[in-house]
């Protein structure tokens, strides 16, 4: 016979939290919470980022010479200084079709990596550290190699080594700028320095792809290799590569410290940062011109991001899968 | 079981660790930046800046100055030369801006109050310093600076490689175009200025016969001489003759010490290791004259120091300005000829240096004393920034000389009308 016993099941201990009152003050606050964690950065963000960029802003109505307290107010008299000034508009110029040539390089360079590592079986931890550490080295050490060691324009420089065995002429790379090697050195350099961090981001991409969907694109017909990179990858990674374009545009026109170095003080291959340093900062102490050229860089940075946003549709990316 | 992993470091524990940490940190940092070890000194902290000289023993000798002072604790930052300008003027905007710091005697440092004036420190002595030096630091007959090295700016040439080729030394703009042609050989170019040229600048506009800025304050370099000149340097750049890429700027020798040029414009200060380098198989010459109206020229640069007229403690940095640079005159006479050679601008001290008197140190002696031109006051960063452009322009990059120079005459115009109204 069987019987049926009916076992006392405790019931479950009511949970702590049911019993305990709720805790009095801010520290159960998830608003406590978010400026307790984000307050220490914002404050650092408005203390380094925001007050300089205002101030700047201030200074570049002023003529500001040799000083950053300035009282002579000149208005737009600044502005017209440095927008009439071809060598700065020149160096916006320039480094616009620098930005599309360098950003699109990258963009293919570092997925391109990204899809060789990623279908790595073996040693792809290695070969990720091995693309991705360049990204840890500083754009003025990687310079200064690049410049005295790579591409110096002496006999023993490595490029000129090699080249020698070819029985050619050694090449000033950085001091003659007819023909203007100095753009190999400065691209080479970049993809170097900034193409495993980018690649990095790919590969995160890649792997948060599902694999139903090549498996479904298998079914349907599709070759692997081209077609299912085409039209599957890709647009898998739309988001993405809105954000690394994103971020390579900004860097383009951010640059400075490889300029800086390796081309020196030469009237060509300036980025804007080196050129408002020479015209207007540094040495010149011309604060009120420099903050100018600094607004109208914002600015044009601004435009063109937005541009590059709507143009591929930045934050549209959720929506486009 | 290790006592770390029986403890309960929960988030308020690591929290106070930290916070304590921090506050340990920040307490040592008072008691640290004195750079004298011994906490010695009358309390009075003073910061320094100097460039980072090229040659051993210098920074060494600094400090060994700084701490044998006793009325002040000083202390030295040494700045990698490329980035010593820019630190220093941005630096001197802010409250941590050097109580003293060496540069080049430059008028809108005066005009914009950043230098004190020294004229009371230097009178006593002005009669012993060359007259040139004082002269270059004077703005409406006050004194901004001391000086504290002449750096006389040459050509230096290896004599048996000019021998070999049948070459003499250059008084011309145009033999010197011929001797770097001769001398260029596989491994050897003829001539080294710089991979950017530029320190060459000053010494074409005094070889052509002018001057940077005349008496008034009005541009005096664009002349038909000057224009002269930059043709003559377009066509040295492109002739294959010029050392260009090297790994050394011209103020490093080591270009001329290597063999990689049998020419080099440098400074005297590498006297010392290029005589080690090469024994007596050396010598010197001043830039050639450019054309028919022109002169031999040879820059002579130096350093100077200067009081920041806005730091906390001016007059204990100008006590030690006048205790290191003015009184302490075997100190001075070290820093002078002990590591590279520089001409001491006290006149009683350089007639004792020894190490000056004799062989190519004495011809550089002669050169500066016969060839010398001193910095103008009046031209500015911001000018020399603008004639550096002419330089990259038209002679590396095949601007029309009129044209470049024009584009400078704005630049220069522009500052001069700032300063001079």
């Amino acid at each position: 016979m069987s019987t049926t016993k009916t076992r006392d099941v405790a019931r479950p201990a009511p949970a702590k939290a049911s019993s305990a009152k709720p805790r009095r003050g801010l520290r159960g606050s998830p608003t406590f919470n978010f400026w307790l964690f984000t307050g220490p950065f914002l404050i650092g963000l408005a203390i380094f980022v925001y007050a300089p960029i205002l101030w700047s802003l201030w200074l570049s109505f002023f003529e500001a010479r040799f000083t950053v307290t300035p009282d002579k107010f000149v208005g737009f008299e600044n502005y017209k200084y440095m927008l009439t000034n071809d060598d700065f508009v020149g160096s916006l110029g320039t480094f616009t079709l620098f930005a599309a040539f360098i950003v699109p390089t990258t963009w293919a360079l570092s997925l391109g990596l990204a899809l060789l590592v990623n279908r790595l079986r073996f040693m792809r931890a290695f070969f990720r550290s091995v693309f991705f550490l360049p990204t840890a080295c500083s754009y003025v050490a990687a310079s200064l190699i690049w410049k005295m060691s790579i591409f110096s324009g002496v006999r023993f420089g490595l490029m000129n080594t090699i080249l020698s065995w070819f029985g050619i002429e050694n090449i000033a790379w950085l001091a003659d700028p007819n023909p203007p090697w100095y753009w190999l050195v400065i691209v080479t350099a970049r993809l170097w320095l900034q193409a495993g961090f980018y690649m990095i981001l790919f590969i995160a991409a890649l792997q948060n792809i599902p694999g139903e969907l090549y498996e479904a694109a298998a079914i349907d017909g599709a070759k692997p290799g081209w077609q299912t990179f085409w039209y599957i990858t890709l647009p898998q990674l739309r988001a993405t590569s809105t954000a690394v374009i994103l971020l390579l545009l900004v860097a383009a026109y951010q640059a400075f410290d490889e300029f800086f170095n390796l081309l020196s003080k030469t009237t060509w291959g300036r980025p804007p940062l080196v050129e408002l340093y020479y015209k207007a900062l540094g040495e010149s102490q011309d604060y009120g011109s420099g903050s100018a050229g600094a607004v109208i860089l914002t600015v044009l940075i601004c435009a063109v991001t937005l541009l590059q946003g709507k143009f591929m549709g930045f934050g549209r990316g959720e929506e486009s899968k | 079981m290790s006592a770390l992993s029986n403890s309960n470091w929960d988030r308020r524990n690591v929290l106070r660790a930290a916070m304590g940490l921090a506050a340990a940190g920040g307490l040592a940092a008072c008691g640290g930046n004195n750079g004298r070890g011994g906490g010695s000194g009358s309390g009075t902290n003073l910061t320094q800046y100097f460039h980072a000289y090229g040659e051993a023993g210098t920074e060494q000798a600094i400090k060994k100055y700084a701490k044998a002072y006793d009325k002040a604790n000083v202390t030295t930052q040494w700045i990698t030369s490329a980035d010593f300008e820019s630190k220093l003027f941005a630096t001197l905007l802010t409250d941590n801006a050097p109580d003293l710091f060496e540069f080049h005697p430059q008028i809108q440092m005066v005009k914009s109050g950043q230098v004190a004036d020294l004229t009371d420190i230097l009178n006593p002595v002005k009669d012993d310093f060359n007259p040139a030096d004082i002269q270059s630091h004077t703005v409406d007959g006050k004194i901004y600076g001391v000086r504290m090295i002449d750096d006389p700016q040459f050509f230096f040439y290896r004599k048996s490689m000019l021998e070999k080729a049948g070459v003499d030394v250059p008084t011309t703009l145009d033999e010197l175009m011929e001797a770097a042609a001769k001398l260029t050989t596989g491994k050897v170019k003829g001539l080294y200025v710089g991979n950017d040229l530029h320190s060459v600048n000053d010494t074409l506009i005094w070889s052509a016969g002018a001057q940077h800025l005349n008496e008034k304050n009005e541009i005096a370099y664009h002349t038909d001489g000057v224009v002269e000149g930059l043709k003559k340097m377009r066509k040295l750049f492109t002739s294959g003759d010029l050392l260009l890429g090297a790994p050394t700027e011209s103020w490093d020798p080591s270009s001329f010490n290597q063999g990689l040029c049998a020419i080099q414009f440098c400074g005297m200060w590498a006297m010392p290791a290029i005589q080690d380098a090469l024994g007596d198989d050396w010598g010197v010459f001043p830039f050639p004259k450019v054309t028919d109206s022109g002169k031999q020229s040879v820059y002579n640069g130096g350093w100077s120091m200067f009081v920041n007229a806005k730091g906390k403690n001016v007059e204990a940095a100008k006590e030690y300005v006048k205790w290191l640079w003015i009184d302490q005159k075997e100190y001075q006479e070290e820093w002078a000829t002990s590591f590279g050679f520089h001409i001491p601008p006290r006149t009683s001290i350089a007639e004792k240096a020894t190490k000056l008197k004799s062989g190519n140190a004495a011809e550089g002696v002669r050169l500066f004393n016969e060839f010398g031109h001193f910095d103008n006051i009046g031209w500015t960063q911001a000018m020399r920034t603008a004639f550096e452009d002419v330089f990259a322009n038209c002679v590396r990059k095949n601007m029309n000389p009129e044209a470049a120079l024009d584009k400078c005459d704005a630049a220069v115009n522009r500052e001069l009308k700032k300063l001079f109204g």
